[in-house]
């Protein structure tokens, strides 16, 4: 991909309820879906189109989740997206002000898909409560690029959108970090992996595959399966 | 053996049949890295931050205090809106109204036929101005004040609150938080059933949300209450309004909860399900743009579709009530038809003909009802509240048959643009059935017995 | 008996009190949705305040509020760690 290719971008937005993921939606396209104060406020998959840098992108609003397995119907929606939709770029909304139970589904995010953006929002908030955030240590941490913001003023939009640009064309590769299980599933892991390899591009989604594989996530394996060994069984 | 099957069985072997485990240790691990990584970026800065959160929450949740200020804060956005709207409603009423004889004049200046001139005047206009002006004021106010509460955060320590009153109707405080979401439109309060997890009360959330009067029906009751249950003075009056109105929702309520006990005890049988809700930091609303995109975007969007339903509607209504099948006036013909049963509604028959005939929109029910009243061409069209008021009582309006009017529109069924939400929802006509017929028994159940009641007392 | 002494539910434990998880029982979507809002063991958790009916209860876990019902604590099984704030273990 390159600065020629025509074709649109697509980014999406996730994280948990109520971290300002719509604010950020309607900051950065112009569009004015309702913001609300309560877990659940968006129900919908809001899309919206946003120019920047004389680049198309196609930014959609996944509903809030806090994580990526359990099997509410947000959920679902969610991780199929990020897993089937291979997005350009995803943008982990984060609210800063519990930021460890935000991290939790940032790094699941990042198990999925490496184009990853962590966006540590309500920055203001957490100053107002005293919380202190080094962004540069979580960036390293994470491996993957980190842009504090406040949506509501519009404090770190720019920095945000010129991080999507890069991301999504590919000037920057984030490096996102791996969680290590532990010997016990990992050992289970390997076992799984060889199968799985030869129908997975990259090696990040067939681990993650493997993991929802071991815990009998069905639902997401009907919809693999379909995709990819259908045909291939009948050989 | 294809490969899927293949691979479930490696993995079924692998998790040794203990599932649950496996996904302990993962989330586990998860958590214990967003942990590590936490601790090593955020800091806290020295000094004390006065935790707010929980002061609030002291007073907003507090087995004392919780459930009178759910009431009050309920009461002053009611207050709130009926005083601030009685105005602006007044003055809209007077200027549009105004603007229909000479708007009747060009009609007949430019040689258009006289049906013509009445069906766009007297029948289009005179909806679209009647919805316009009842409806704009109260909107503008309660939307604003709505979404301050909404983005303050207090909506969920409402469902927090009222949790355990659904408990025991067996369902869950998130139905608290859809039917927030009814007061605006109860198509969007169905939808915001989704929150709910569990299936069976999700449905019960999606059937019973029609209890909570939305923004089509809530400025009639507002312009009922007013009229009919108001005395002289300016500050009882918008008191007593206000009184009546929070009597009507916490009766809505009622019902919600009573009917959503009954189907979990028949149609819709079960446990009530976990909850888990979270409780989100309270977050200082921006007042200014709060107020700005309420009134731009939800206002004139709900507005705007009340009067794309309500202009052809007018049209309607106005060719039912000026032409004539067999000599008789279809719209007359229709609330004759109609009066029997109506009448042990303690309505009459061109209420519940208005009531039919509004179903694409509860906002034209008003205006229909007038239409049909002076199609009879016997009396004054009303300028102002007051002239409407002794229209009514002219047709033998009663204080009880203001109530009953009242409770029928709180109860009734979803209009139109609900109705097919609900479909859209439940993918089922069996509950997209069942999801009016519910609320209309309830509502004739309710309108028989205060209609009986309520004469026997009068008597 | 030893490692499981003074387990005790999450449910049974007064306002205003804190303790760590230990297990989580259950099954299903609700077992599952305690873990992802950060219930896991190991975890510290406070006992914030009741709703006004007594239930739910509302559970400060991991800097967030969250409120659980009477049922859905009992499934967490929890190490009482006393009263005052205990601190970092």
């Amino acid at each position: 991909m390159g600065l020629n290719n025509p074709v649109q971008l697509c980014v999406t937005l996730v994280g948990n309820p109520n971290t300002g993921k719509s604010t950020i939606f309607n900051a950065l396209t112009g569009l004015r879906q309702h913001t609300g104060n309560w877990p659940g406020k968006t129900v919908l998959t809001a899309r919206g189109v946003y120019h920047y840098k004389g680049r198309e992108f196609l930014l959609i609003d996944l509903p809030g989740t806090y994580s990526l397995v359990a099997n509410s119907p947000e959920e679902r929606v969610a991780r199929d997206f990020l897993f089937f939709g291979h997005p350009d770029a995803t943008v982990v909304v984060a609210d800063a002000t519990c930021l460890e139970r935000n991290l939790n589904l940032a790094l699941q995010v990042m198990e999925i898909t490496s184009r990853v953006i962590v966006c540590v929002n309500l920055i203001d908030e957490a100053r107002k409560k005293n919380l202190n955030i080094n962004i540069a240590v979580l960036a390293r941490e994470l491996g993957v690029p980190v842009v504090a913001t406040a949506a509501r003023t519009g404090q770190g939009l720019d920095e945000l959108k010129d991080l999507i640009y890069a991301v999504a064309c590919g000037y920057i590769t984030p490096c996102p970090r791996e969680i290590g299980y532990g010997h016990y599933i990992e050992e289970r892991l390997q076992k799984l992996l060889p199968l799985i390899q030869p129908y997975v591009s990259e090696r990040r989604q067939a681990r993650w595959l493997a993991l929802r594989l071991l815990e009998g996530d069905e639902s997401l394996l009907e919809t693999w399966a379909n995709k990819h060994l259908r045909d291939d069984s009948y050989d | 053996m294809t490969k899927i099957q293949e691979l479930y069985r490696l993995a079924g072997e692998l998790g040794d049949g203990r599932k649950e485990e496996l996904q302990e240790r993962i989330v586990k691990a998860i958590y214990r890295q967003a942990e590590a990584i936490s601790g090593r970026v955020v800091s806290r800065h020295p000094g004390w931050a006065c935790d707010w959160d929980r002061r609030i929450d002291d007073v907003v949740t507090s087995r004392l205090t919780g459930f009178p200020l759910m009431l009050l804060l309920l009461g002053v956005v009611f207050w709130v809106t009926i005083v601030g709207a009685n105005y602006p409603s007044e003055i809209l009423a007077a200027l549009l109204f105004g603007l229909e004889d000479p708007l009747s004049f060009l009609f007949d200046y430019t040689g258009a036929p006289q049906w013509l001139c009445g069906m766009a005047v007297q029948g289009v206009y005179r909806t679209v101005a009647w919805v316009v002006s009842v409806m704009l004021p109260p909107m503008a106010i309660f939307f604003p004040c709505f979404t301050l509460l909404e983005d303050l955060g207090y909506l969920p320590r409402a469902a927090f609150n009222l949790d355990g009153l659904f408990k025991r109707a067996g369902t869950q405080g998130k139905q608290g938080l859809t039917m927030c979401m009814g007061f605006g439109c109860n198509a969007a309060g169905v939808t915001a059933c989704r929150i709910i997890d569990s299936p069976r009360e999700r449905l019960i959330a999606i059937l019973t949300n029609n209890f909570v009067p939305c923004n089509g029906r809530f400025p009639t009751l507002i312009a009922l209450a007013t009229l009919f249950f108001a005395g002289s003075l300016s500050t009882s009056l918008s008191f007593m309004a206000t009184a009546v109105v929070t009597t009507l929702v916490l009766l809505g309520v009622t019902v919600t909860l009573l009917v959503s006990y009954l189907l979990s005890k028949t149609l819709l049988r079960g446990l009530p399900s976990s909850f888990v809700l979270e409780l989100p930091p309270y977050r200082m609303p921006q007042v200014g743009r709060v107020i700005v995109r309420s009134i731009f975007d939800r206002t004139i969007f709900v507005l705007g579709r009340a009067v794309t339903i309500a202009a052809p509607a007018g049209a309607v209504i106005w060719l039912l009530a000026n032409n004539s099948i067999g000599g008789q006036n279809i719209l007359k013909g229709m609330a004759n038809f109609l009066d029997l049963p109506a009448r042990f509604l303690g309505l009459d028959g061109y209420i519940l003909t208005a009531f039919i005939l509004g179903l694409p929109a509860n906002e034209i029910v008003l205006p229909i009802l007038l239409m049909g009243y002076l199609a009879q061409g016997t009396l004054v069209e009303p300028a102002n509240f007051q002239d409407l008021g002794n229209l009514l009582v002219a047709y033998g309006w009663t204080p009880v048959t203001a109530f009953c009017f009242m409770l029928f529109s709180l109860l009734h069924y979803p209009c139109g643009t609900t109705i097919w939400t609900i479909y859209k929802e439940t993918k089922s006509f069996k509950w997209t059935i069942a999801g009016v017929l519910i609320p209309l028994a309830v509502a004739v159940i309710v309108c028989g017995l205060v209609n009986f009641v309520g004469r026997l007392i009068l008597n | 008996m030893g490692f499981n002494d003074g387990l005790k539910s999450l449910a049974e434990l007064p306002v205003r009190s804190f303790a760590y998880v230990v297990t989580v029982g259950g099954q299903g979507l609700t077992r599952r949705r305690l873990l992802d809002l950060g219930f896991v063991p190991g975890t510290l958790i406070e006992v914030i305040r009741s709703g006004p009916c007594g239930d739910p209860v509302a559970y400060g876990v991991r800097g967030t509020t969250v409120a659980l019902r009477r049922e859905a604590a009992g499934e967490i099984q929890v190490k009482a760690a006393g009263k005052g704030w205990p601190g970092w273990a």
